[in-house]
């Protein structure tokens, strides 16, 4: 019983990764834009987080790295997918191949590296309350930071007139571009945005959460992230509330077999990807849920044209 | 100031240009990287290219791994040509890697020796139905569920390498394998039989070829994939002219696992003959590279098999006779198929300079 | 001093010369008509007006200074606004988000739905702002683009086939909206091809075809042969009509109730009508109010009518595929050309298996030779101007297209053929080829079920009349004992014994003594 607020604690780390990937493509789709490279863009970023704080040792470059990076690759995606119309599954497929070697590749000098040692982090007072304390109130700041660009993203969503407009062009590109919105430029900049949060997660996986690099760190949360935009069924509170379900799920493996379960790790293991696939199939199950959430440009290629 | 213009009709020149030209593209920025890690660039660009074709050896393993690479691919091709994006191939080929080297290890410890002709077909078949079994989850998923083919299946790559750990941890480890993860390796009666003496070729590249041929008459010829390519193309004239999208989602699906999972079983009686956690090296993934390399089409899967083998081989030869890192080959092959998807805007857009001022066009 | 003035513009596409030439003079506070058949060039001369498109040369002056219009915002802050045929809505928010989103100043959301009331009441036009889009009807959708527009305060207001989505009642009660706004001091620009619209409402008549200006008349002075003969460059075809001989009931259609499939769509409810062999039977209706639900359930693309309801020969076919309604003698010809009716990318070819299937044998091998050959028959049967059978569907113009898809159809010796749009998009000559092969398949003996929006086309070449409204289905009636304002009436659900329908519709208006009257051919 002792162990539940670690559980909790490290449920919110968990979900934390998943959270800022999935908030960044929750915009992405938002604008009609299917990312499927947010794979490869979480790993590009999470080796040069890696790198970022290896060399210089401070946490907020690794961010700003791992950020830049994914945004960078979401540019490049975005460019072949808005600019040329590139099909916008192959191209995120074709992204998130290239990110896992690309970012094997750097990686090469890292494995097995270790870095600095970082002072563990607590907000005063909160931190010593009996359970809650070591729940809730000892995480890295960017738990916090996931946690507050979320409520930034519902704000701007669901009051501001960009978010209004954000989600007229994921509605109807057509539309939107008749009334003279410059569609093409406002969905590069959902995509980067995203892209750069998906950057983010990337950077907390391999600076904070592991922490350490080998190739293919990410082991799935890009796609895991995608699956959650889908449940969430577009809502960023609710991509909050997935992340840290999913992240629990993650933590029971270790948790059944600190309680001495006797079930084979390997099997164990498959729990989270398991779970995104029950998830997924109750939450499509209903169509008509779906089409009423989903943005109805989602994946479908725009023409400005004649 | 360059713009672009849609064309009226698809240009087939581009069509056969373009991966030639993303292969020229992707052999500069692979100079480019050399030179960046201080190598030579064209011993670089010869350990990809050239060598792997130089001798007679080298070319066997070039079509031995293009093999497994050819047949996956076919199946992807059927598969998104029907619009069903079926990610998880690799999943699909682990599964086959299991039944079928689960049957090649029962033979193998039951101590039954069957004749080749009886055996091989055995593993095969058994592999066929282990990859269709896997993607029929997949397909019951999307189909009474309505879940992305994509996430599912790719969700069931991760699961199915979890499942193969377990089994060579676990119930199929040699017990006479000093503890290692690994199964007994097959008696030599469950091997693919060999094409070239003095390779390690096997005939799974002959079945290759006819799979190529088969593939190209249930395109282009049979009623059924013009039902899928129709779904494919046009879902909404597809539900006009009465083709079942249903039968269309399991016959896509049916076909690549099967196929995926046809190259597992050659695969483990044809190259690794044991079962071990390193069976799941992304051939999965690189298929479908040379499925978009390859236009979807089964000619066209056969050259881009080929190219991808090649740079895999080449990357091999790179890491042992040059010191670059193995996961060099992952980062080409990557970038190769995104200058493909760039280049292929080619085919249906024109490129035209336009002035800046309201002028003649 | 004139409003507006284009001098000599010119637009080059690829493969067209969309205009040539062009001028057109609009003054203050004129209803100017701009009147083209399809692909006239209507619609991109209102693209550069509007900012969406730069002529290649040319001159636009307005209110006597010459101005370069950049794009729509510029266009907009000029004074100029556009209501597209095509609305640019988006469904899943509120009239007054969508309002605020065409407009620029940066005002807040609240003194906008204050606005929208006012406007509303000072025009007539009734807009509830807080209801999202996708449940208000085609004609409250137009409303909340109208007072989009209104809202900007313009000088000139463009309007793209504004009437295409209403009942004759609604049309009325829109000009009298558009004679207020003119008479206030509003230019208009009324773009359109309906001839007795255009001698009702406007003052003045650019004529536009094939990319020139064939003329500019006051329409009050000149007669429908008149603006034809500018339009067309002649009069317009006549049809030859026999005299109907219906047989028998081939068709029989009773009980169709079909649930919407989500909130975006129409619920049928208790469709009933007949279609005998030898006759052709009109639907008429506004869009949107179950067209497109009651093709799917006739085609097969919607199998869920309840067992009974659709019989053909007296059998039940309510649950057949559409594979097997074709083997039966129904078929259907959709109103989107491609992506539906035809795969864009295919070939003409391998167009003709999506419903033609005569050469698949029975293991499911395509014979290419016998293909290409229907493909061939097809072409040259039916006048379709393509590059050869191998021509990809989408080279194709839009009336050629038509032309073969209907001609696919019509070549199957369909018992019954079922058309919905028959001649939307299409230019004259292609339609009057296409109207005319209905006319013959019918003298010949088949049933036909005609659904279309231009109830000119209707009552040109249907025998009965019936019309659709809210998924309901009116009783029928002989074309020749119909009236337009009539089948208006009708249009918005009020036929006899129908009872009152829900909220939604447009209100009909009473029908006025000076009603729009279509003469007879």
């Amino acid at each position: 019983m002792d162990q539940l607020p670690l559980l909790i604690a490290a449920t919110l780390a968990s979900g934390t990764p998943l959270a800022l990937a999935g908030l960044g493509l929750l915009i992405n789709e938002k604008a009609g834009v299917l990312n499927l490279g947010a794979e490869g863009m979480m790993l590009v970023a999470a080796i040069a987080g890696f790198a970022a704080a290896f060399t210089t040792g401070s946490d907020t470059l690794a961010f700003v790295a791992g950020a830049a990076a994914g945004g960078l690759l979401a540019a490049a995606f975005g460019a072949l997918v808005i600019w040329l119309n590139t099909n916008q599954y192959a191209t995120g497929l074709a992204v998130s191949l290239f990110g896992y070697g690309f970012s094997a590749f750097v990686g090469v000098g890292y494995v097995g590296q270790k870095l600095s040692e970082r002072t563990p982090f607590e907000i005063p007072g909160l931190s010593q309350i009996p359970f809650i304390g070591p729940a809730l109130f000892r995480h890295h700041p960017m738990v916090y930071i996931a946690i507050a660009l979320i409520a930034a993203a519902v704000w701007f969503l669901y009051r501001s007139r960009a978010g209004l407009v954000l989600r007229a062009v994921g509605e109807s590109p057509e539309s939107a571009h008749a009334l003279g919105y410059k569609v093409r430029w406002i969905r590069l900049m959902a995509v980067v945005a995203g892209g750069a949060l998906c950057g983010m997660a990337g950077a907390f996986l391999s600076v904070v959460y592991a922490p350490l690099w080998v190739e293919g760190l990410v082991a799935g949360r890009g796609w895991i992230a995608l699956a959650l935009t889908t449940f969430a069924t577009w809502r960023p509170v609710r991509v909050l509330l997935g992340a840290y379900l999913f992240g629990g799920v993650t933590m029971a493996q270790f948790a059944l077999q600190g309680a001495g379960v006797n079930f084979s790790s390997q099997l164990l293991a498959m729990l989270p990807y398991i779970a995104t696939i029950v998830v997924l199939a109750i939450i499509s199950r209903n169509p008509t849920w779906i089409r009423i959430n989903m943005p109805a440009s989602l994946g479908k290629p725009f023409h400005p044209g004649t | 100031m360059l713009r672009l213009e849609a064309r009226p009709q698809p240009s087939k020149l581009m069509s056969l240009l373009s991966p030639l030209l993303a292969l020229v593209l992707t052999a500069i920025l692979a100079a480019l990287l050399f030179v960046a890690l201080g190598k030579d660039p064209a011993k670089g660009l010869g350990i990809f290219f050239v060598e792997p074709l130089s001798n007679l050896r080298q070319f066997s393993e070039v079509l031995l791994k293009a093999t497994p690479l050819i047949t996956i691919a076919l199946g992807l091709a059927v598969c998104y040509r029907s619009n069903v994006w079926n990610i998880g191939a690799e999943g699909q080929f682990l599964l086959g890697v299991l039944s079928g080297g689960g049957v090649a290890l029962w033979l193998t410890t039951s101590g039954i020796v069957l004749p080749k002709i009886v055996a091989v077909p055995l593993v095969l078949a058994a592999g066929v139905l282990g990859g269709m079994a896997w993607a029929s989850i997949t397909a019951v998923l999307r189909d009474k569920f309505n879940a992305s083919e994509i996430l599912v299946s790719l969700m069931l790559v991760y699961v199915a390498q979890q499942l193969v750990n377990y089994m060579v941890f676990g119930p199929w480890k040699d017990p006479a394998g000093f503890n290692f993860p690994q199964t007994k390796n097959f008696d030599a009666s469950t091997w693919l039989p060999n094409l070239l003496g003095g390779t390690r070729l096997h005939i799974g590249f002959l079945i290759a070829l006819v799979l190529v041929g088969l593939t190209w008459v249930f395109m282009f010829r049979l009623f059924r994939g013009y039902q899928l390519q129709v779904g494919g193309l046009a879902p909404a004239a597809a539900r006009y002219a009465g083709f079942s999208a249903s039968t269309s989602l399991w016959t896509a699906l049916l076909i690549s696992g099967g196929l995926a999972g046809l190259a597992g079983g050659m695969e483990a009686i044809g190259s690794f003959k044991q079962i071990t956690p390193h069976v799941s090296t992304g051939l999965g993934f690189t298929a479908i590279i040379v499925c978009f390399v390859g236009r979807l089409h089964p000619v066209g899967i056969i050259f881009a098999g080929l190219l991808l083998s090649m740079m895999i081989i080449g990357g091999e030869l790179g890491q042992s006779r040059l010191g670059l890192p193995n996961a060099l080959t992952g980062v080409f092959q990557g970038l190769l198929l995104v200058l493909l998807l760039a280049c292929d805007t080619l085919i249906h857009y024109r490129v035209r300079v336009r002035s800046a001022l309201a002028g003649a066009h | 001093m004139l409003r507006l003035e284009l001098i000599g513009i010119s637009k080059q596409y690829p493969s067209v010369r969309a205009n040539d030439n062009v001028n057109l003079r609009v003054l203050p506070g004129e209803i100017h008509a701009v009147l083209g058949e399809n692909g006239a060039g209507k619609s991109t001369m209102m693209k550069m007006i509007y900012g969406a498109v730069r002529p290649d040369e040319g001159e636009i002056r307005w209110n006597g200074e010459k101005v370069e219009i950049k794009n729509p915002q510029q266009a907009r802050a000029l004074g100029i606004s556009m209501v597209f045929q095509h609305f640019s809505l988006f469904d899943t928010l509120t009239a007054a988000e969508n309002v605020w989103l065409g407009l620029d100043k940066s005002m807040k959301l609240p003194e906008i739905t204050q606005r929208i009331t006012q406007v509303s009441k000072d025009y007539g036009l009734e807009v509830e702002p807080l209801r999202p889009v996708h449940s208000l009807s085609v004609g409250e959708r137009q409303r909340v683009e109208i007072v989009r527009s209104l809202l900007t305060s313009p000088k000139l207001l463009i309007l793209d086939e504004p009437t295409s989505v209403l009942t004759p009642q609604a049309v009325q009660k829109l000009f009298v909206t558009l004679r207020k706004l003119a008479a206030d001091g509003c230019s208009i620009l009324y773009i359109s091809h309906k001839l007795d619209e255009i001698r009702a409402l406007c003052h003045n008549c650019t004529v536009l075809r094939g990319g020139k200006v064939t003329g500019m008349v006051d329409p009050r002075t000149v007669d429908n042969a008149g603006l034809s003969r500018l339009m067309i460059g002649a009069e317009p075809p006549q049809l030859q009509h026999k005299q109907v001989k219906a047989g028998a009931v081939v068709m029989s259609v009773q009980g169709l109730s079909v649930p919407k499939l989500d909130q975006f769509g129409t619920t049928l409810s208790d469709i009933g009508f007949e279609v005998r062999a030898g006759e052709i039977v009109g639907v008429a209706g506004v869009s949107g109010n179950g067209q497109q639900e009651l093709m799917a359930a006739l085609s097969g693309e919607d199998p869920r009518g309840p067992e009974g309801s659709i019989k053909l020969f007296g059998k039940d076919i309510a649950s057949h595929s559409p594979r097997r309604r074709r083997k039966e003698g129904l078929h259907f010809v959709p109103e989107e050309r491609l992506g539906r009716g035809a795969v864009p990318v295919m070939s003409l070819a391998q167009n003709t298996l999506l419903t033609r299937t005569e050469a698949v044998s029975g293991s499911g091998w395509i014979r290419s030779t016998a293909v290409d050959l229907l493909a061939a028959n097809l072409i040259s049967r039916f006048n379709v101007k393509a590059g050869g059978t191998g021509a990809a569907a989408k080279s194709l113009s839009g009336g050629n297209l038509q032309k073969f898809i209907v001609g696919r159809e019509i070549d199957a010796n369909p018992k019954l053929l079922i058309v919905s749009q028959p001649t939307w998009g299409v230019d004259v000559g292609a339609a009057a080829l296409i109207r005319g092969e209905l006319l013959k398949l019918r003298d010949a003996g088949c049933a036909l079920l005609i659904v279309s929006e231009e109830l000119d086309e209707l009552f040109e070449i249907a025998d009965r009349l019936i019309v659709i409204a809210q998924g309901r289905m009116s009783p029928s009636i002989p074309t020749a004992e119909a009236t337009i304002e009539r089948i208006g009436e009708w249009m918005s659900g009020l036929w006899p014994q129908a009872g009152s329908l829900g909220a939604g519709s447009a209100a009909p208006a009473p029908a006025t003594a000076q009603g729009v009257r279509h003469a007879q051919a």
